[in-house]
């Protein structure tokens, strides 16, 4: 089990920054602490976020699957479609 | 042979990315240079806005140019320059400059990174219109 007051910082970029007004939200870890489960979370809250292409999470600058446990101390990042070149 | 990996929100140096890959190990020097072009999809564009997550970005960059070393073993050397913020019609927004021994593998390690970054790469691009702005590819 989780700390309840464990929390995580998740940064924003691109459309995610705008679909949730703000470069950086911090919110209590879902349980279990998971990309997975923080998906689900972010989801419930921001709809919109649904309806992207793809939604990905980075921890520590690499992508990471839903099973991906997620600590305080990570840097965690929702990662929209990317689109550089 | 460590890649000259940057993103900037400076005008790319062309020439100093191409420099970068000099070598006299190398017979071919290969480049791929992205500018921003004038429509997309038919509908007129005014300029773009690039976002990047630059430690990701840069990470990321490094696994794309890994793996480009791992297919073409005779790759030299590699420089990868990509620009943010806001860029205007003609402006240059990525350069990719490889070194090998010989053609063939300068073609296709070339279009090898600028293909792989385009799937990988923590950078956004939002194109603004005439009436309004879009982010590139965020919607299906």
């Amino acid at each position: 089990m989780y700390a309840e007051d464990m929390s995580l910082k998740i940064a924003l970029f691109g459309i995610t920054r705008e679909i949730v007004g703000t470069s950086v939200i911090e919110l209590p870890a879902p349980a279990p602490a998971t990309v997975g489960a923080l998906l689900d979370e972010l989801r419930k809250q921001y709809p919109a976020l649904g309806e992207l292409r793809s939604c990905a999470v980075a921890v520590n600058n690499e992508y990471a699957r839903n099973d991906h446990p997620l600590h305080t101390v990570d840097e965690i990042a929702l990662i929209p479609p990317v689109a550089g070149g | 042979m460590t890649p000259t990996l940057s993103i900037t929100d400076q005008p790319i140096d062309i020439a100093a990315a191409l420099a970068a890959v000099q070598t006299d190990a190398a017979g071919a020097v290969n480049s791929f240079i992205g500018t921003v072009r004038n429509q997309s999809g038919g509908r007129p564009v005014r300029r773009l806005h690039y976002e990047s997550y630059d430690s990701m970005a840069l990470t990321q960059l490094g696994h794309v140019v890994n793996q480009a070393y791992e297919k073409w073993p005779m790759l030299q050397e590699v420089a990868v320059v990509h620009r943010k913020g806001t860029l205007e019609l003609g402006d240059v927004a990525v350069v990719v400059a490889v070194a090998t021994p010989h053609r063939a593998e300068s073609f296709a390690a070339c279009q090898f990174i600028i293909d792989t970054l385009k799937q990988v790469v923590t950078i956004w691009k939002r194109e603004e219109y005439e009436d309004g702005t879009e982010w590139v590819a965020a919607h299906p």
